[in-house]
């Protein structure tokens, strides 16, 4: 086996922390936070986060961290998402399927277009 | 809860909140006994006696963002139902160890649903947490751990979609063939 030169291996590091800090929380594009408190376990947040799982695979899409969280305090209106773009203001989505999911996926995480259908309104937190 | 995967998801994002480094999740079945068991074992902060005690009531939690706490009392219940028992053991700075058992016949044990799912849930949201699982069948058994996983990836996160998806595969097969070899 060649040996590997410096410059190399200085590419190879440079190449894994850049895929590395884009999965951990770094210079990713967009934040998807799936609640997994027990209301949103039971109201199926386990299978939106699959689905957002296989949309990411299937488009192979590198700038998205996908994580979970635990409650939000508002079990009523589980399962919720927060979609967290670079620059823009956090939006809550509520009451979710897998359909409506996928619509997110296409309109407002690869689109760049809040989906206002499902959105809860910015600042009604308290509200509810 | 639909199934008992989705409790055992529960019960270890609870384990994660009380700041786990590495959580155990055990399922043995014995078909000659007619019994199913659970147990999830963490190494969190643990909880002192009087936690215990409360650690069932419905009405308690030691979350700020709202005044109820159900996961660990639905579990009670549904093990309850299904002529089983229900167990914590846990010391402070030390850990949880949650035990339920089921009567495997029994009309009101909920099936046990998509382990893999719960499972790459877990590694998803919690990629530095060290998850061991084991599911055994009589004297068979399928186990992963995550520890080992990492160990291999040689500096890529056991969190990037491709990991998972493997991780999803071998998990999905394994117990595949835990059920065919009983």
């Amino acid at each position: 086996m060649p040996k590997l030169k410096i410059e190399d291996l200085v590419k190879i590091k440079e190449k894994a922390t850049k895929t590395t800090s884009l999965r951990e929380g770094g210079p990713y594009k967009t934040k998807i936070t799936v609640h997994m408190g027990t209301c949103g376990i039971a109201a199926g947040a386990r299978k939106i986060l699959d689905s957002l799982m296989k949309e990411i695979e299937e488009r192979d899409t590198k700038d998205i961290f996908l994580t979970t969280s635990g409650c939000a305090g508002l079990c009523s209106r589980e399962p919720m998402i927060t979609v967290e773009s670079t620059g823009k203001a956090p939006v809550k989505y509520i009451e979710l399927t897998e359909e409506k999911t996928k619509e997110i996926f296409d309109k407002h995480i690869i689109g760049g277009n809040i989906v206002q259908a499902y959105a809860l309104a910015v600042g009604s937190e308290r509200a509810v | 809860m639909e199934d008992l995967s989705l409790h055992i998801l529960d019960i270890a994002e609870n384990s994660i909140n009380a700041q786990a480094k590495r959580i155990e999740i055990k399922i043995k079945e014995n078909k000659e006994k007619d019994l199913l068991s659970l147990e999830i074992v963490d190494n969190g902060k643990g909880m002192d006696q009087k936690t215990i005690e409360r650690a069932l009531d419905p009405f308690f939690t030691t979350k700020k963002i709202r005044r109820f706490g159900l996961g660990l009392s639905l579990l009670a219940e549904a093990a309850k139902l299904a002529n089983g028992s229900f167990s914590i053991e846990s010391k402070p700075t030390k850990g949880t160890k949650i035990r339920a058992t089921f009567q495997s016949s029994h009309i009101d044990t909920k099936p046990l649903g998509d382990m893999a799912q719960t499972l790459v849930t877990l590694i998803m949201g919690h990629p530095e947490v060290d998850i061991l699982f084991s599911h055994k069948i009589n004297h068979s058994q399928y186990y992963l751990d995550t520890k080992e996983i990492k160990a291999q990836l040689n500096g890529l996160s056991i969190n990037s979609p491709e990991v998972i998806g493997l991780i999803k595969k071998n998990i999905k097969e394994g117990l595949y063939n835990l059920r065919r070899r009983k």
